[in-house]
């Protein structure tokens, strides 16, 4: 039920973007976030954008468990 | 849903990522561990990604309450019931709660035999039937917990901005921080907490700040990835063996320490916390949502009451256990006897994220 899953803001018309994930698109209220744009990746529930995904965390956390993968192979 | 090309998804589902992990998992673990994940989503990508069989023996994870279908009580689904029963009356609703036993009967069965209940995506798309049908009563059964609040909060507003008069909610929203409490007093025996992503997107990690300083116990807030939970996995380990309970956020990438201010202020503008009943708990203190006074004249139940009779749950059915992380599935007679999601009797059945579903579906020979 909680569950939200991410998505790519495609176009914005006021406080209703539609958003696509992996080439579906659905209409998103973008009541709760502030400062997106288009072709940013928000995360989706019960049709609002409940968060903007940050890129920068996201590439982070793959940097730290690669660095976890390098230290296994050593 | 073709899941190839998903950015923020694919990543994190890299087979040599996880198979490290778990190999750090192995190294760390030096004695045994039990971890409770509250979040039915995390429930259903646990058992979906097989992620139990890749773990050691010495660490557990049980399944606490944290899907909103599983825990909404059947006088819930009752009142709902009635009020499809009347004929001005359109009932919008998640698709997750339309299989729901009530005591006597289930949404599908109402809109099988003619009810006008429609399954929509949001409290936004309830909003829109109701303007559309100026003639009728639009009730929305609001259900789900910080995740979903918000949005039914912005709903409210709207329809207050709109001047829809036809528009109200049924509401049985509920806030997470209380139940995991509920669980640590009943005295669950646990190790950690996998928190809810998708909840503390909202709340922040701040809500959950009590469990380590009151109780002592360890807190990672966690994505519902593969890797994502494999390294939650990893970093509560550490907590216990450093004996440094913390709340640690792994989902960085949808989560801060103050969370989502918006809807946060979105929820406190609309709703107050009410005593509400959980299924498998009872009543748990400040755990549920109301509307605020003034917005009252949206509350199906002020404006439109109904009574109902409470009647028993199957006695055989252990839903409420199950909901405690206090026995799992297949210690039910009635899972997949009698019990199924097919034919579903315990709520935990019906819903994809609830416990005994995930059982069946990914666990089917054990």
């Amino acid at each position: 039920m909680c569950l939200s899953v991410p998505a790519r803001i495609v176009s914005i018309d006021g406080k209703m973007a539609d958003v696509s994930v992996g080439g579906t698109i659905f209409k998103a209220g973008l009541h709760m976030v502030e400062n997106v744009r288009v072709g940013d990746y928000i995360l989706i529930h019960a049709g609002f954008a409940i968060q903007k995904i940050s890129d920068k965390e996201a590439q982070e956390t793959l940097k730290l468990l690669k660095e976890l993968n390098d230290l296994q192979n050593e | 849903m073709n899941n190839r090309g998903l950015k923020y998804i694919d990543e994190y589902r890299d087979k040599d990522l996880v198979l490290n992990l778990i190999n750090h998992i192995k190294k760390s673990a030096t004695h045994n561990y039990v971890f409770m994940e509250v979040c039915g989503g995390h429930t259903s990508a646990i058992h979906r990604f097989g992620i139990p069989s890749l773990l050691p023996g010495n660490i557990r994870l049980i399944s606490g309450p944290g899907c909103p279908v599983c825990v909404t009580g059947t006088d819930f689904i009752d009142k709902a019931i009635i009020y499809s029963k009347k004929e001005e009356v359109i009932i919008t609703t998640f698709g997750d709660l339309i299989r729901v036993p009530g005591s006597a009967s289930s949404l599908e069965k109402e809109k099988a035999m003619g009810a006008d209940i429609r399954i929509v995506f949001s409290g936004l798309e309830a909003l829109d039937i109701a303007r559309m049908n100026p003639d009728r009563k639009v009730i929305f059964l609001g259900i789900g917990f910080e995740t979903t609040a918000p949005g039914t909060a912005v709903t409210i507003k709207l329809a207050r901005e709109k001047g829809i008069k036809n528009f109200w909610l049924l509401c049985a929203h509920k806030v997470m921080p209380p139940a995991m409490e509920a669980i640590i007093k009943a005295g669950t025996k646990l190790d950690g907490f996998i928190c809810p992503g998708h909840v503390a997107t909202i709340t922040g990690s701040v809500a959950f700040k009590f469990i380590p300083e009151k109780h002592n116990m360890g807190c990672v807030i966690t994505g519902f990835e593969p890797s994502d939970i494999l390294q939650a996995i990893l970093m509560l380990i550490r907590q216990v063996n450093r004996k440094a309970p913390d709340v640690e956020i792994q989902y960085t990438r949808a989560v801060t320490a103050s969370g989502n201010t918006i809807a946060q202020r979105n929820l406190s503008e609309i709703f107050e916390h009410c005593n509400t009943r959980w299924r498998g708990f009872g009543m748990i203190p400040s755990s549920g949502l109301k509307l605020q006074k003034e917005y009252e004249d949206f509350d199906a139940e002020k404006i439109m009451p109904v009574e109902i009779s409470y009647n028993e749950d199957n006695p055989l059915c252990i839903c409420g256990d199950i909901l405690r992380g206090l026995k799992t599935p297949p210690e039910c007679s009635l899972f997949k006897v009698a019990c199924s999601p097919e034919n579903p009797i315990g709520a935990c059945m019906v819903s994809n994220e609830g416990t005994c579903n995930s059982y069946y579906k990914y666990l089917h020979n054990e």
